[in-house]
């Protein structure tokens, strides 16, 4: 139905991070003329923009760039290839016939009508509220994510003592940024027995600067009526207790949390997309569509990932997925077959996959996933029912490194139709 | 000439009474040694208006209560503050809490509470699925209501400061002394001279109660612990869920929110230090252990927060409202634990109204109307968001994201009359930062918008007033203090 106060877009694309850069670029290039990006902040690029450090791009462009550096290319992309993006825009509705209902400083009230809707709205922080720590509430506790944009994009430390509950990257990152701005960084706690952190940010973030990592530890109380004072850190036994005697004090004056990142999915839940309670993101297919048709899910959003290269390969896929949507490309599913998380894995993504009427559209698939532990010398297996269909040796798998097993086209056609699972065999 | 009142605490009484009293001619001055008003029990309560029912026939708890419910309705829609009547259940599980119900019932109707009634399991279970299918029975009372205690608060400060009541912030009174027909208030900001004295503070009331007083009274600061769940599409339960009452209180209990968040709690533990509002492991654990008998299928994956707060308790076990004994002049509300929101109205009005007579106030030929309340952002329709917008472009820019609050009304909240001058005041009055990100994402900017509005540098913007800075030094100070070090 045509309204006057409506704009139809082809692809409408929730969000201008990494995810929503590359699922732009991506329907671009699949030849989609009218692609729009919405973005709430003030600037293009997402958590980008304040991860000075380097580390980005290894996996995509074989080399170490640093954030900004890593948006730019796909900035720099967009403008070549002319992909709309409105930044300080909000997206505050959306409803399941892609009726998109946004608001800006510049513009107002927008409503959009999109052909395909692409939501890539990344995650948040996992707040101090959630995790119940006994204790007072004052000033000094941040999630690290807020610190790290308080320190690179506001310029204004958040404090000078510091502890960090939670081995997230992002707290490993924000140990070394505060201590390489003076700031002395005591302690970095962690509940479970190993780091949800990538190796590489434990030695060159913690290790190198003489930081321990107190694995099977967290916080049990919070000082300070003010301004936090200080904090008391127990061990936790294998059930993740606080163990009684083990207490030591810290008198800090903050206290940084990278304790988990959450998929921001509040607009998903308005459109009624199925979400998974593992992942906390859309229960998605092979080619990244949701449970409603046309829209389609990547990046942060979908599942939480370690490294950017890998939120940007998904999201280009989605964007594909989306153009071949409206393009009429699309493989006609013949056969929606279910995926499940077999022993030692948790939340594999695709959740489904679409079996391709015939050869000629298939395409393979990578399963990613992550283990529930720390695992050496296993097999990754897939099972078409009961039946091995593939199986992957893995020295080392960890829950702070996304795990993945690709599945061929042709495995894939030959599946029976029976729940594909994925487990590790020890 | 006019009297001079000085009013003590800017909590929901003290700001209540100021409120009623700015109808009369008079030189009014509200003292609260907090930064802002509503820093006490006022900001962390279970936010309900009691339909009456749980204090005996006769006690000022009892006639406060259903005085001030009744008031309520109206109040709230004056003032335009949240206010929903939810209705609430007391559960008995077994025939000894079923006499309970028999007496609280009794109890209400001796009070004059309208709408109450036992309801039996079908019903308990047609109007909350979640309960506990082994429920026998609930005391079911249709006026009970919930509300935003703290935004009823900045409500009647911003009415009183329009008709002329001053708002003196960070002002601790150290004393009262009674002179010849006046009153010397001693503060951590000097000494000033008053006719009236109006004692609301909270549990700093029995102090000063007792230096005016020979009749003494004793305040124990009790403090209540609370979880807050998120408002995952609807709350679990629509009504107030009591369980039968204990020696403590109403007893720990699930509610809804105005803001569909939903409350569990509060724990009752009388404690020494009247600022310690630290949540323990212990109360977290008392409250979902008890919870769960109401809410058997209890989840607590939606929590946003946990918080504690402290009531005032006097150890009669009743408010003591009114002139205070041996000291003509000094007035009083002492002791506002529990059914003390629901009283607050009818506390104000009573209190006003007797000054008046007492000391022949006039009253005002026109009272100020209180400052327009607009709906907020999130609430309002596609058309509303359009015409907002029109008035004022940074109703576009929206800072919280979880809670859907815009830059225009965070600068509201901040030029209000008793505006905001902190993170937890902009919180509170505009619910930005009280979603489940709390304030993650929205935290820098509400800082900033803060720094601009007061005219103040961003590391000097706090969370709460005093030392409660929000950042420390800004990074090129750091560098220098660096290269000092190493020269």
């Amino acid at each position: 139905m045509a309204n006057m106060n409506e704009m139809y877009v082809d692809v409408l694309i929730i969000g201008a991070g990494p995810a929503g850069m590359a699922a732009g670029i991506a329907a671009r290039e699949a030849g989609l003329e009218n692609v729009l990006i919405l973005e709430r902040e003030n600037e293009i690029g997402g958590i980008l923009k304040q991860c000075i450090h380097n580390g980005f791009g290894l996996h995509r462009f074989k080399e170490e760039l640093t954030g900004p550096e890593y948006a730019q290319r796909d900035i720099d992309r967009m403008e070549e290839l002319g992909v709309a993006v409105q930044c300080d825009t909000m997206v505050i509705e959306i409803d399941s016939g892609k009726r998109v209902t946004a608001v800006s400083r510049t513009h107002g009230v927008q409503v959009f009508r999109a052909g395909a809707v692409i939501l890539a709205m990344g995650c948040r922080e996992r707040p101090r509220g959630a995790l119940a720590i006994p204790g007072t509430r004052p000033a000094g506790i941040f999630s690290a994510g807020t610190a790290q944009k308080l320190v690179n994009m506001h310029g204004f430390m958040p404090g000078r003592r510091v502890v960090i509950l939670g081995s997230g990257d992002i707290g490993l990152i924000m140990a070394r940024r505060m201590t390489l701005q003076g700031a002395e960084v005591l302690a970095c706690a962690e509940i479970m027995p190993y780091s949800s952190g990538l190796n590489r940010n434990i030695v060159q973030c913690l290790q190198d600067y003489d930081i321990p990592l107190l694995l099977s530890h967290t916080v049990v109380d919070i000082r300070g009526r003010e301004r936090l004072e200080g904090v008391t850190i127990a061990r936790v036994d294998e059930k993740l207790q606080p163990i009684p005697k083990t207490e030591t004090e810290y008198a800090c004056d903050t206290l940084l949390l990278s304790v988990g990142l959450i998929p921001e999915n509040e607009l998903s839940k308005q459109i009624g997309v199925e979400l998974s309670a593992v992942t906390q993101g859309a229960v998605v297919d092979d080619t990244l569509q949701t449970s409603i048709d046309g829209v389609f899910a990547c990046g942060n959003v979908l599942h939480v990932h370690d490294l950017v290269d890998f939120v940007s390969e998904e999201s280009a896929k989605a964007g594909r997925a989306a153009a071949d949507y409206l393009l009429g490309k699309r493989r006609a599913p013949s056969e929606s077959i279910p995926v499940a998380d077999g022993s030692g894995v948790r939340g594999v993504v695709p959740q489904r996959l679409c079996k391709p009427a015939n050869n000629a559209q298939a395409s393979g698939v990578r399963f990613m996933f992550r283990p529930d532990r720390v695992y050496q010398n296993v097999k990754v297996e897939v099972l078409d029912g009961k039946h091995t269909v593939k199986s992957v040796k893995r020295r080392i798998l960890a829950p702070g490194e996304m795990a993945e097993i690709p599945l061929s086209a042709g495995d894939i056609q030959s599946l029976s139709g029976n729940t594909v699972t994925v487990q590790i065999m020890e | 000439m006019k009297p001079k009142i000085v009013i003590i605490g800017g909590g929901v009484i003290g700001c209540a009474v100021a409120r009623e009293l700015s109808a009369f001619s008079a030189d009014i001055l509200l003292l609260e040694r907090a930064v802002d008003v509503a820093e006490g029990a006022s900001k962390a309560n279970s936010g309900l208006v009691h339909a009456g029912f749980h204090a005996a026939p006769g006690t000022q708890k009892a006639m406060f209560n259903v005085q001030g419910g009744r008031m309520f309705e109206a109040l709230c829609k004056q003032l335009g503050v949240p206010y929903r009547r939810n209705g609430a259940m007391v559960l008995a599980f077994n025939k000894q809490q079923l006499d309970i119900l028999h007496e609280l019932l009794e109890q209400g109707k001796a009070n004059g509470v309208d709408g109450l009634e036992i309801i039996g399991r079908e019903q308990v279970l047609a109007f909350e699925e979640h309960t506990n299918p082994t429920v026998e029975a609930a005391l079911f009372a249709k006026s009970a209501a919930v509300t935003s205690p703290y935004e009823l608060t900045y409500a009647l400060a911003d009415h009183a400061n329009v008709n002329g009541v001053g708002f003196q912030l960070n002002t601790e009174v150290y004393s009262i002394e009674q002179c010849e027909k006046c009153f010397r208030v001693d503060t951590n900001k000097g000494s000033m001279i008053s006719d009236i004295v109006i004692n609301c503070a909270g549990t700093g009331a029995g102090r000063l109660h007792n230096q005016i007083s020979d009749r003494k009274v004793n305040i124990v600061s009790r403090k209540g612990e609370y979880y807050l769940l998120d408002h995952d599409n609807r709350p679990m339960f629509s009504h107030t869920m009591f369980q039968t009452p204990t020696g403590m209180g109403k007893g720990v209990l699930i509610t809804p929110t105005v803001h569909d968040g939903l409350i569990l709690g509060p724990t009752a533990l009388d404690i020494d230090d009247d600022a310690d509002v630290s949540t323990t492991v212990d109360a977290l654990k008392t409250i979902r252990e008890i919870t769960s008998i109401t809410w058997p299928q209890e989840s607590l994956k939606t929590v946003v927060t946990t918080f504690a707060g402290i009531r005032a308790h006097e150890t009669g076990g009743d408010f003591i409202v009114g002139a205070v004994d041996g000291a003509e002049g000094a007035y009083e509300a002492i002791g506002i634990e529990s059914p003390g929101l629901s009283s607050a109205p009818a506390i104000g009005l009573y209190i006003a109204d007797r000054i008046a007579e007492d000391f022949h106030l006039h009253r005002k030929p026109k009272r100020i109307p209180p400052p327009a309340r607009p709906k907020s952002f999130a609430d309002m329709t596609v058309k509303e968001k359009r015409h907002a917008y029109r008035q004022d472009p940074a109703y576009g820019s929206v800072v919280c994201r979880c809670e859907q609050i815009t830059e225009a009304e965070v600068r509201a909240a901040i030029r209000r009359p008793v505006g905001a001058t902190t993170v937890d005041g902009v919180k509170r009055r505009t619910r930005a930062g009280m979603g489940r990100c709390q304030g993650g994402f929205c935290s820098p900017r509400v800082m900033e918008i803060l720094s601009e509005e007061l005219g103040i540098v961003l590391n000097q913007v706090t969370k709460s007033g005093g030392s409660s800075r929000m950042l420390s030094n800004r990074i090129e100070d750091a560098f220098l203090e660096m290269d000092g070090k190493h020269e």
